[in-house]
């Protein structure tokens, strides 16, 4: 208290003096502009020269909350959507669910109980413990008991380590597919919607022709011509035909962040048209972008398993989710533990992605206010 | 009279619409001198801001028909993009009417203040910008700059906000400084703070402002000359006083003359009759004559269009009016009204 004593008492003083210059002001002023009343309002101001925040009332009252601690923390648009997302329950188990997959996926030789492709009777040391193990082997049909989770294959191999490895791949490919085609579709509906025009229409129709092809035609096709069973080139082949969708979302939302005050401000204080896209549309319009990839993360391991069960996938010895479902069921309805295992995982991880997906649409959504029990 | 530092001269700016061919702005003409406050007045779609941002190359679907903008021996309009972009938001810059939506949501106020900086300074780093940005902050009244430089726009009021955009606007100690109606969208007790930045950061970069308002108090507190626009051509120009105080053309006194005012006993505003004309079909001759006091039926105001007239001593005043001359009993009369005892 004692220390905003002085202050208060200047502000007065500050206040006197102002009246005073502020009515030389006015003599110097039009005479005839003396009755309007925009004109009387700021002859009344009675703030300093300059609005110092030491003059302003309400500034002194931000000044005591700020030493009291009182104000409140500085939250970033991030730091909201972060909160908004901890709020739906489901997303957040997925979340979870995700990354602990993720986890098996990354140590796949330290989870694994076996490598993918090791076959038991190929084992030097087992064949010595066990002779008649290949005769035996061969005879067996895949197996669900008590030392494999998963079972074994006809190979006599553990199929959980197949599929954990058929994760992996999965999984691998399925990232690879939504950062790739993230970019190029972000690139492209950037440029069209920020240009407009004709960059625009050239890159739309583009888009619309890309999208007009029959996916699975083409991917067959594709995958035929360019070799099979690299994990990297199904990437490529269905990042080349995923970014079409995110393409025309974005394209979208920069038609209408173009119009804004902001761009407009950014361009006149001279901000190239690059800087103008990455520093201030492109934040503003990560949200869909972010959500847009969850979903393509989930297509992508749905159709990469679709191709791979067709057999133009990753190819065997190579585990992946599709292919595996593809060997077993050709091996019958007996051995369903072989197709239903790695559809399950599939399942689980198409549905989690999904759900985060969904938590990440409320969250970055700022309209979104809905709050989620 | 000093050299101008940005002439702007016959410009001509066209919208192509669905109804037609819109001509916002059609032969304008004026000098910004150094150091000086050029206030544009007029009312919405008169041309005042398209006149100033096309100069700027800030209107993309607009169509510079003809004109120059001679800046420091260079004119604007044919300058290829990547030299008007040093200059935009460098030598020249903008101060926008709505400081709500001016700032873009995601980044921090400091962030683009700064980026403001290093856009036209990219060997500054990052430190030296920030200081430059608190510096700039404090300058333009915001307290606490240090902790509010990392704050989003969401956590500033309207009038800080202003006030992070004038800073925004000075950053590069522009030569020119270009404010759209830089408090329409704050309210009266803001607007009156804000007059008083404006003036610091005119003391501050010795900037030449246009100031483009339809408000006559901001004017008559900020402008040392005027160009009153009306249906995107310039109808009169003059210094501040002779503008309030012996305006030569009807619309200006109109202007005047619709105000509200705190002296007297006013039970009625005075407003002009009719609406501004369409900028596709423009009415034949003057186009004010269907809204003017002075023209009632006179044949002159309907078949031909004014020119541009001097008045008084020198060239300083000029005014489009067929009978400017009969405003000076008017005159007498509109001061009469104000009560004012000047």
């Amino acid at each position: 208290m004692t220390e905003r004593q002085p202050r208060s008492d200047q502000r007065a003083q500050d206040q006197d003096q102002n009246e005073v210059s502020l009515d030389s002001a006015n003599v110097a002023r039009p005479a005839g502009a003396h009755g309007y009343a925009g004109a009387v309002a700021v002859a009344n101001e009675p703030e300093g020269p300059l609005g110092r925040p030491e003059l302003a009332t309400s500034d002194t009252e931000l000044a005591v909350a700020y030493e009291a601690g009182v104000a409140p923390k500085a939250r970033s648009q991030w730091a909201y959507a972060r909160i908004r997302f901890f709020r739906h329950k489901l997303a957040v188990l997925s979340l979870i669910v995700l990354v602990l997959i993720g986890l098996v996926a990354l140590f796949a030789e330290r989870v694994a109980p076996y490598g993918f492709e090791y076959i038991p009777f190929t084992d030097a040391e087992a064949l010595l413990e066990n002779p008649n193990l290949i005769q035996e082997s061969l005879n067996r049909p895949p197996q669900l008991e008590g030392k494999h989770l998963f079972g074994t294959d006809n190979l006599g191999r553990d199929y959980l380590s197949r599929v954990i490895f058929g994760l992996r791949t999965s999984l691998w490919v399925a990232f690879f597919v939504a950062l790739l085609s993230t970019a190029i579709g972000t690139a492209v509906g950037a440029i069209a919607g920020y240009y407009g025009g004709v960059v625009d229409n050239l890159l739309m129709r583009f888009t619309d022709l890309i999208l007009t092809l029959p996916g699975l035609a083409v991917l067959l096709t594709a995958s035929a011509f360019l070799g099979q069973g690299d994990p990297l080139k199904v990437g490529l082949i269905l990042a080349a035909l995923f970014w079409t969708a995110l393409a025309r979302l974005v394209r979208g939302t920069f038609l209408s962040l173009r119009e804004k005050e902001y761009v407009e401000a950014a361009k006149a204080s001279g901000a190239s048209d690059a800087r103008i896209i990455v520093r201030h549309m492109l934040p503003n319009s990560l949200g869909p972008i972010i959500v847009n990839m969850t979903l393509v993360i989930a297509g992508a391991i749905l159709v990469e398993a679709a191709l791979s069960f067709l057999g133009f996938g990753i190819q065997p010895p190579n585990p992946a989710l599709g292919s595996l479902i593809s060997q077993g069921q050709a091996e019958g309805l007996r051995t369903w533990w072989l197709v239903t295992f790695p559809g399950l995982t599939i399942v689980v991880i198409a549905l989690a992605i999904n759900f985060v997906g969904d938590g990440l649409r409320d969250a970055l959504d700022p309209t979104q206010r809905r709050v989620r029990a | 009279m000093p050299e101008p530092i940005l002439s702007i001269k016959d410009l001509t700016v066209e919208f192509s619409t669905e109804d037609g061919i819109v001509k916002a702005v059609t032969d304008v003409t004026y000098d910004l001198h150094p150091g000086e406050v050029l206030g544009v007045v007029g009312e919405s779609g008169s041309g005042k801001s398209v006149s100033v941002m096309s100069v700027l190359g800030l209107i993309p679907q607009g169509r510079i028909v003809k004109g120059e903008a001679v800046y420091k021996g260079r004119d604007l309009l044919k300058l290829p993009q990547r030299e008007l972009r040093k200059i935009r938001g460098g030598e020249m810059a903008m101060i926008f009417q709505d400081p709500m939506t001016s700032l873009n949501p995601v980044l921090t106020i400091g962030n683009q203040i700064g980026e403001a900086v290093k856009v036209h300074n990219p060997d500054s780093d990052d430190a030296a910008a920030r200081k430059r940005v608190i510096h700039l902050l404090e300058l333009v009244g915001v307290p606490y700059a240090e902790r509010r430089i990392d704050q989003y726009p969401h956590e500033f009021s309207g009038g800080m906000r202003q006030r992070a955009m004038i800073a925004m606007a000075i950053a590069n100690d522009p030569s020119v400084l270009i404010a759209d109606e830089p408090t329409t969208a704050l309210d009266v007790t803001i607007q009156a703070q804000i007059v008083e930045v404006l003036k610091a950061a005119r003391e501050e970069t010795h900037a030449a402002i246009i100031l483009i308002t339809h408000d006559l108090g901001l004017i008559a507190e900020l402008a040392d000359r005027v160009v009153v626009m009306y249906a995107g051509k310039v109808v009169e120009l003059s210094d501040v006083y002779t503008i309030f105080n012996s305006p030569r053309h009807p619309y200006t006194l109109g202007l005047l003359n619709s105000l509200a005012r705190l002296e007297g006993d006013q039970e009625w505003l005075h407003p002009i009759p009719g609406h501004p004309p369409s900028l596709v079909s423009l009415p034949p001759g003057c186009p004010f004559h269907p809204r003017c006091e002075l023209s009632h039926g006179r044949v002159v105001c309907r078949t031909d269009f004014p020119a541009l007239r001097s008045f008084g001593e020198g060239a300083d005043h000029l005014s489009r009016c067929h009978f400017a001359e009969e405003l000076a009993a008017a005159q007498a009369t509109a001061l009469a009204n104000a009560g004012n005892p000047a």
